[in-house]
């Protein structure tokens, strides 16, 4: 078998950053080689390194045995690496020759388009895949899975012989995975190397030849997918030396339920979830992307519309339609996209944290107590020990650990007894990340029901009293916290899909 | 967010130069400056420019537009944009027509029936955008054609007169301040539209309705996941300014003594044209109403001034489109540096 791909050390660095630390990867005609590991652990840069968009700072780099560097994107294509994204870049209103060959359109005399040449170019590449699918058809009334397919077509077009897929299964039911597979293994039996990007552990067994595992940066191990039980490789992805940090988490006494939901229900996002949260708790949220945490929370505070279930608050059922609903019952949604959702980044500080409790600066004619709000803007300012000149400064130039600690005081401020944090420390430099640990510890011994969603598993393990594991919409289980819960057991239940538990009853 | 120049003591603000050196000041200052250009070199190159009647004529010309583009600012700042306020300023002129003229009822009512339609119409609009989900361009276009229509029908296409209603011209015309001091012989008009000017910068400024405003066109879904009932605000945005349309409608109505039905199509552009080249974004969540100001006097003046100097009419809707360019260019250019 040639070797198409050929890494060596690669080593690469962004400001503050140590992005990948000498990095080994292979690739040979005809394998499907998968790369893991969990959310931040360098896969995706590796792989803007293979597809010409980031220069590495060092290693050896070989393309079907000579050294090459790959000065962006369309070098990396001329050599044949073609990449699908995890988010799909194809233009729904254009059929799906025409967006195959975006950019390439076959040409008649003074610039008219040859339409039949490209839908019969279209078809033939079609012809190849074994794929039945009409050129003509429009691409945004097709499943997410053909969709897929189109740009699988497109990156062959370019005769690629490299391809990376970037969690091509993300959006895809069972029944589309297995066409994708199909598709994957006639490639893969035409000689096309394939880079398989993925969170699911049932699909590595069922696809992949070889697994190269990558933790913070750093290259783990290569091994053969099919001799290597998927708990070595779970091991392999989180690592042990995490584990000294768990603090001991005091035994909670039973207090009341503050928060209470039964059965939440949307479509595939949120499937049957039920949880409870304690007056003084904090419940941890595990899972990794794209698991549904996030949706399960915003469905919480009303951001989103809910298909079914119920929402106690302090045991009274409460009927959540928008966020102003969620304010009004005592719920307070710290969004992971603080710039997005949680601040209004023209504005000053002051005004922020003014922002979800205005009514009290405000008199019955509506006009502003521009002291009070200054006076409280300065309070929180010196108490959560916000970095900022003053309370007048412009959100959007604060960092980004002070930007948190500004969304953190808005929703001290409207004294909210449930408070749910997403992604509490995305962004945020290890000093901070401390100070805000400190502050949620803080905020559950003054007796608030306290949910923190994180995809870092030493933040959920260092901060929860008790851990609830979510996987494709649903709650797979709820683990105590602290020293009694291994990373093992939490990544067990994370990538516990359907098809894995009925595998796993076979075997 | 701006600064006020008057602050309390003992609060950390930046100094008077840093002031001067924050965006939105620079922007005004800015306009102001071109503003003070353009009255320089129209004084140098014609006598008549800086006579007392002309500057008269030139803030009564402000007037309308100058009230029409503060309500327009309102709506800019949330990051949304209303056409109707042209055709809502003339609907209203028709209803306060219907009912001083048609209905012969005193003129109080007249007034009040005006802004009210205002309001109305403005909830309206608010209500289609925040609650049907329609992009503000579509809704306040729809709202624009509406409006004109219905000015036509209910006035029978025809102009209505306000012979009956005695004092009704001097609402724009007259001047109280003349009366008092002979040599100011300010119009009504140019009275209104300041005390229109302070009262919304006082609402954008101090309340709370004013903060969401800002909010809202900073970044409205943050504003919503703080728990405000955000439809229920930016509604409220577009009724107010509605309110002011109505104000405007009085202005015209009284400065022509009569309401024009056929009028008020254009008016739209040209009050966004001023909130433009006063700095507000139309990107929302920044702008000021001494910007918009400045920049409705601005156009009042280079209308005036091309006037007096006797260029052709085709003309000063070239040089005033060549303006709005210039104007937004340099905003552009300067939030890029910064």
């Amino acid at each position: 078998m040639t070797l198409l791909v050929e890494m060596k050390g690669i080593e690469k660095r962004f400001p503050g950053v140590h992005a990948l630390k000498g990095i080994h990867f292979d690739l040979h005609e005809g394998e499907v080689h998968a790369l893991m590991g969990e959310n931040g652990a360098g896969k995706s840069t590796l792989m803007k390194v293979l597809s010409g968009i980031y220069q590495p700072d060092g290693g050896e780099f070989r393309l079907r045995g000579e050294a090459v560097q790959l000065l962006g994107p369309r070098a990396a294509q001329a050599q044949g690496i073609g990449i699908i994204h995890q988010e799909l870049s194809l233009m729904n209103d254009l059929t799906v020759a025409q967006n195959v060959f975006i950019g390439r359109e076959p040409r008649r005399s003074f610039g008219r388009l040859d339409d039949a040449q490209l839908n019969r170019q279209t078809a033939d590449i079609f012809a190849r895949m074994n794929l039945q699918l009409d050129p003509e058809a429009i691409v945004g009334e097709l499943t997410i899975a053909k969709q897929q397919m189109i740009e699988i077509a497109k990156a062959l077009s370019f005769r690629s012989r490299i391809l990376i897929m970037d969690e091509p299964t993300a959006a895809l039911n069972d029944a589309e995975v297995r066409e994708l597979f199909t598709i994957i293994r006639q490639l893969r039996a035409e000689g096309v190397g394939i880079v398989y990007i993925s969170h699911k552990m049932d699909e590595i067994k069922q696809i992949a030849d070889r697994v190269t595992v990558m933790r913070d940066g750093e290259y783990v191990a290569t091994v053969q997918a099919a001799d290597t039980p998927l708990s070595q490789i779970i091991a392999m992805m989180v690592g042990r030396e995490v584990r000294q940090q768990v603090a001991s988490i005091p035994a909670q006494q039973p207090t009341e339920v503050v928060l209470e939901v039964q059965g939440l229900q949307r479509g595939r996002e949120i499937r049957d979830v039920s949880f409870s949260v304690r007056k003084g708790e904090i419940l941890g949220f595990a899972g990794l992307m794209g698991a549904g945490r996030t949706e399960v929370a915003r469905a919480i505070f009303g951001a989103d519309p809910l298909e079914a279930g119920e929402i106690r608050v302090h045991g009274q059922p409460c009927q959540i339609r928008s966020p102003h609903d969620a304010v009004r019952a005592g719920i307070g949604y710290l969004s992971e996209d603080r710039k997005r959702f949680g601040l209004a980044t023209g504005m000053d500080v002051r005004a922020n944290i003014a922002m979800t409790s205005i009514d009290k600066f405000a008199s019955r004619l509506g006009t502003l107590d521009e002291h009070g709000m200054q006076h409280t803007a300065q309070n929180y300012i010196q108490q959560l020990g916000i970095r900022t000149p003053s309370d007048e400064q412009q959100v959007a130039l604060l960092s980004g650990g002070n930007q948190q600690k500004v969304v953190i005081a808005k929703w001290l401020l409207r004294d909210c007894d449930v408070l749910i944090f997403d992604e509490p420390t995305r962004g945020i430099d290890v000093g901070a990340k401390a100070e805000i640990y400190t502050l949620l510890e803080a905020l559950a011994a003054q007796g608030r029901a306290v949910i923190v969603i994180s995809s870092e598993l030493p933040e959920v393990m260092r901060l929860s009293h008790r851990i609830a594991v979510m996987c494709e919409g649903r709650l797979t289980g709820v683990l105590p916290g602290g020293a009694a819960t291994t990373q093992e057991q939490i990544m067990a239940l994370a990538t516990q899909r359907e098809t894995v538990m009925h595998q796993a009853g076979e075997q | 967010m701006t600064t006020t120049v008057h602050n309390s003591k003992g609060t950390a603000t930046p100094g008077l130069l840093g002031r001067l050196l924050s965006s939105g000041t620079h922007q005004r200052l800015l306009a102001f400056t071109s503003l003070i250009i353009l009255l320089v070199v129209f004084s140098v190159a014609s006598p008549h420019f800086m006579q007392t009647s002309n500057i008269i004529a030139i803030l009564q010309a402000t007037s309308v537009n100058g009230v029409l583009a503060v309500a327009a600012t309102l709506v800019i700042i949330t990051g949304g944009i209303d056409l109707s306020v042209g055709t809502l300023m003339t609907f209203t002129a028709v209803i306060a027509g219907v009912v001083l003229t048609f209905a012969g009822m005193p003129l109080p009512l007249g007034i009040a029936a005006a802004i009210a339609a205002g309001v109305f119409c403005g909830f309206c609009s608010g209500s289609f955008i925040a609650k049907m989900k329609i992009p503000p361009f579509i809704a306040t276009l729809g709202m624009m054609l509406i409006l004109k229509g219905l000015s036509l029908v209910i006035s029978g296409t025809r102009p209505i007169y306000f012979n009956n209603t005695p004092g009704f011209d001097q609402i724009s015309r007259g001047s109280l301040i003349g009366d008092l001091l002979p040599a100011l012989p300010i119009p009504n008009g140019v009275l209104i539209l300041f005390l229109v000017a302070l009262a919304a910068s006082y609402v954008l400024r101090r309340t709370v309705l004013g903060r969401y405003t800002f909010a809202l066109g900073s970044n409205e879904e943050a504003v919503r996941l703080s728990g405000v009932n955000t439809d229920r605000w930016k509604i409220a945005v577009y009724a107010l300014a509605g309110g002011i349309c109505g104000i405007a409608g009085i202005l015209i109505a009284s400065r022509l003594n009569s309401a024009q039905p056929a009028l008020g199509m254009g008016y739209e552009l040209e009050a966004i044209a001023a909130v433009v080249i006063g700095g507000t974004s139309l990107s929302g969540g920044k702008g000021t109403i001494l910007g918009t100001l400045i920049g409705a006097l601005i156009m009042a003046v280079l209308t005036n001034g091309l006037r007096v100097l006797s260029v052709a009419q085709e003309w000063q809707t070239v040089v005033t489109g060549a303006i709005i360019i210039l104007a937004v260019y340099a905003d552009m250019a300067r939030r890029k540096k910064s």
